[in-house]
C-alpha cells in the first residue's frame, strides 16, 4: 500500500469529521442502514414462540433475548457497507478521483466507516442496550476479565470485518462478479457466525466447521462472551484467533488492493 | 389499453434480450440463489428438529409458507427490485424528468422499467418446495383451495407492489437512498415465518403496517384449506384498499417531485 503512514495519521482526525459531517447531511441513508439489520430481531419473536413451553438446548426465553439483543449490539457497532460502496464507485469510475489524492483511499473508507459509528450508535445502540440491560440482567457477564476481552473483540470484529469487505471491494478492480460475492460472503456469515441461531444449536458437524472459519469471531464471540457463556481461557485464546485472521485478512488485502489497482490503472492508460 | 399491453410486451422483450446476453450470469445468479435458499433452510431445520409445531404450525405447514415465500421473493426480485434500482439511479441522476415527459403513464413507466426472467427459476423452486410439503403431508388440496390460493397470489402480488410503489415515494422525499431495496427485501425476509409467530409489537408492524402476513401466511392457508371465508374477505378488501392509498401518495408525491432545480 502507498501513501505514507505518518500522513494517514494526521490526516485521520479530520478524515473522521468529514466522515460524521456526511453522515449527518445524508441521515435518510443512514436510518435505511440502520433499519436494515432487524434480522436478530424477527430471528428472537421466532425463537421466543419457540422456547414459549420449554428452553431450547441451554437456551430459555430470557436466554434468547440477551442473545438476540447482544447481536443487534454487535452488528450494528461492526457492520461494514464498504464493499457495496468501492464496487459502485469502480463501476461508476469514481475511483480514480480517489486514487489521485495523496491519502490511499482505504484510509478514507475507515475513517468515513469509523465515522459513521456515533450517529449508528445514537439511533438504536440506547435501546438495545436499555432493553438488555431491563430484560436479561442475569444473563449477562459480570467477570471484568471476560467483559475487558467483549470491548477488545468488538473492536476487532469491526476491523476484521472491514479488512473481509475491503478486500471484496477491492476484488471488483479484478472480476466482474464482486457483488456476488458480498451475496455469498453474507450467506455464510448468517449461518455460521450464529446471526440466524446461535452456534451450539446448530448440528454438531456445521457446528464444527464454524469454529474454525473467521465469521463466528465476527458475532458469535463477541456476543458469547458479553453473556458470559465461554471460560476465561476460551475467550483469551479465540482473541488470538480473531488478532491471527486479522492478520491474515490485511496481507490479504494488500496483495489484491495492489493487483486490483495495477489491473484498473491499466484501464485508463 | 392497447398501448400499454405493448409498451408491457416491448418493455419484457428488452430485459429477455438483455438477460440472453449474459448467460454465464445467469448460472451463477442460479447456483447462487440455490445456495440462498439452503442456507435459508438451516434455520427452518433447527427451529423445527426441536419442536414438531410452533405456534399452532406443523413444520409440514410452515413449509408451505417458505414455498409461498421463495415465489414472492421471486417476484420481487424478478419484476420489482430492478425498476425500483432504476428509479432511485434516475431520481439521483436527475433523469428521472426524462421519464415523467413520455406520453404515458409515468408509474407504469417506472415499474416496468427492468425485469430479471432469471428468477423464473427461483420461483419454479418455490412451486417445487410447495409440492414437496404436501407430499410429506400426505394430502392434496382441493381445487377450490387451489382457486382461493391463486386469488390470494393476486392479493399478494397487489400489496407487495403497492409497498414497493410508497417505497418510491419516500425516495422522492430523501434523495440518497440507493439502499431502500436492501431495506426492502431484509423486512420481507421476515415473510417466510408463519406471520402468527409474531406477537406483541412486531405481529401488530407485520400485519396492519408491513402486511407480510397477507403475502405469505394467507395464501399457504388458502392453500392449506384453513383460511376462514371472513379472512378472504377482510384480505381482499385490505389489498384494494391499500392499493387506492398507494397509487394516491404516489400521485402526491409525483406533483411535489421538483428534480434537481429545487
Amino acid at each position: 500500500m502507498n501513501g505514507d503512514v505518518a500522513a494517514s495519521a494526521r490526516a485521520f482526525p479530520a478524515l473522521l469529521r468529514t466522515g460524521f459531517a456526511d453522515a449527518v447531511a445524508y441521515r435518510a441513508e443512514f436510518l435505511v442502514w440502520v433499519l436494515t439489520t432487524n434480522m436478530p430481531l424477527v430471528m428472537l419473536a421466532l425463537w421466543n414462540a419457540v422456547a414459549r413451553d420449554a428452553p431450547v438446548g441451554n437456551w430459555s426465553g430470557e436466554g434468547f433475548v440477551a442473545y438476540y439483543l447482544g447481536a443487534l449490539i454487535v452488528r450494528l457497532v461492526t457492520s461494514a457497507w464498504v464493499a457495496w460502496e468501492m464496487t459502485f464507485e469502480i463501476r461508476q469510475g469514481v475511483m480514480p478521483t480517489r486514487l489521485l489524492r495523496p491519502l490511499n483511499p482505504l484510509v478514507h473508507y475507515a475513517a468515513e466507516n469509523l465515522a459513521a459509528l456515533p450517529l449508528r450508535a445514537l439511533v438504536s445502540l440506547p435501546v438495545a442496550a436499555i432493553l438488555l440491560y431491563t430484560v436479561g440482567r442475569a444473563q449477562l457477564t459480570q467477570d471484568p476479565v471476560l467483559l475487558a476481552v467483549f470491548a477488545l473483540s468488538l473492536a476487532g470484529a469491526w476491523l476484521l470485518t472491514f479488512l473481509a469487505m475491503a478486500t471484496i471491494g477491492s476484488l471488483a478492480m479484478l472480476v466482474q462478479s464482486a457483488v456476488s460475492l458480498v451475496e455469498v460472503w453474507f450467506g455464510l456469515f448468517s449461518v455460521l457466525s450464529g446471526y440466524l441461531v446461535p452456534l451450539d444449536l446448530l448440528p454438531k458437524w456445521l457446528a464444527a466447521i464454524a469454529a474454525w472459519l473467521p465469521f463466528q469471531l465476527l458475532l458469535s464471540f463477541p456476543v458469547r462472551t458479553l453473556l458470559g457463556r465461554i471460560s476465561r481461557a476460551d475467550a483469551l485464546g479465540l482473541l488470538g484467533l480473531q488478532a491471527a485472521y486479522v492478520a491474515a485478512f490485511f496481507l490479504l488485502l494488500t496483495v489484491v488492493w495492489r493487483e486490483g489497482t495495477r489491473r484498473y490503472s491499466a484501464f485508463g492508460g | 389499453m392497447r398501448l400499454y399491453a405493448r409498451l408491457l410486451a416491448m418493455q419484457l422483450r428488452l430485459s429477455l434480450t438483455l438477460a440472453m446476453q449474459y448467460r454465464v450470469d445467469f448460472i451463477g445468479a442460479s447456483l447462487l440463489s440455490l445456495g440462498n435458499y439452503a442456507v435459508a433452510l438451516v434455520p427452518f431445520i433447527v427451529v423445527f428438529g426441536n419442536h414438531r409445531t410452533i405456534a399452532g404450525w406443523s413444520w409440514q405447514e410452515a413449509l408451505v409458507v417458505f414455498g409461498w415465500f421463495v415465489m414472492l421473493r421471486a417476484v420481487l426480485e424478478g419484476a420489482i427490485t430492478p425498476s425500483l434500482t432504476a428509479v432511485v439511479d434516475h431520481i439521483r441522476k436527475g433523469t428521472l424528468d426524462f421519464v415523467i415527459l413520455k406520453p404515458a403513464d409515468a408509474q407504469f413507466l417506472v415499474s416496468t422499467a427492468r425485469f430479471l426472467p432469471q428468477r423464473v427459476t427461483d420461483f419454479l423452486g418455490g412451486v417445487t418446495i410447495v409440492v414437496v410439503a404436501f407430499h410429506e403431508l400426505h394430502r392434496w388440496p382441493e381445487p377450490r383451495h387451489v382457486a382461493a390460493a391463486v386469488a390470494m397470489l393476486f392479493v399478494a402480488l397487489a400489496v407487495l407492489y403497492s409497498l414497493w410503489i410508497l417505497v418510491i415515494s419516500v425516495a422522492f422525499i430523501a434523495v440518497r437512498v440507493d439502499n431502500l431495496s436492501f431495506l426492502f427485501s431484509s423486512i420481507f425476509d421476515a415473510a417466510r415465518w408463519p406471520s402468527s409467530v409474531f406477537r406483541g409489537a412486531l405481529g401488530f408492524v407485520f400485519t396492519f403496517v408491513i402486511p407480510l402476513a397477507v403475502m405469505t401466511t394467507t395464501p399457504a392457508q388458502a392453500l392449506l384449506g384453513t383460511l376462514s371465508v371472513e379472512g378472504t374477505a377482510t384480505s381482499l378488501a385490505g389489498a384494494a384498499l391499500f392499493s387506492v392509498v398507494a397509487r394516491r401518495i404516489w400521485l402526491g408525491a409525483i406533483r411535489k417531485y421538483t428534480s434537481a432545480g429545487g
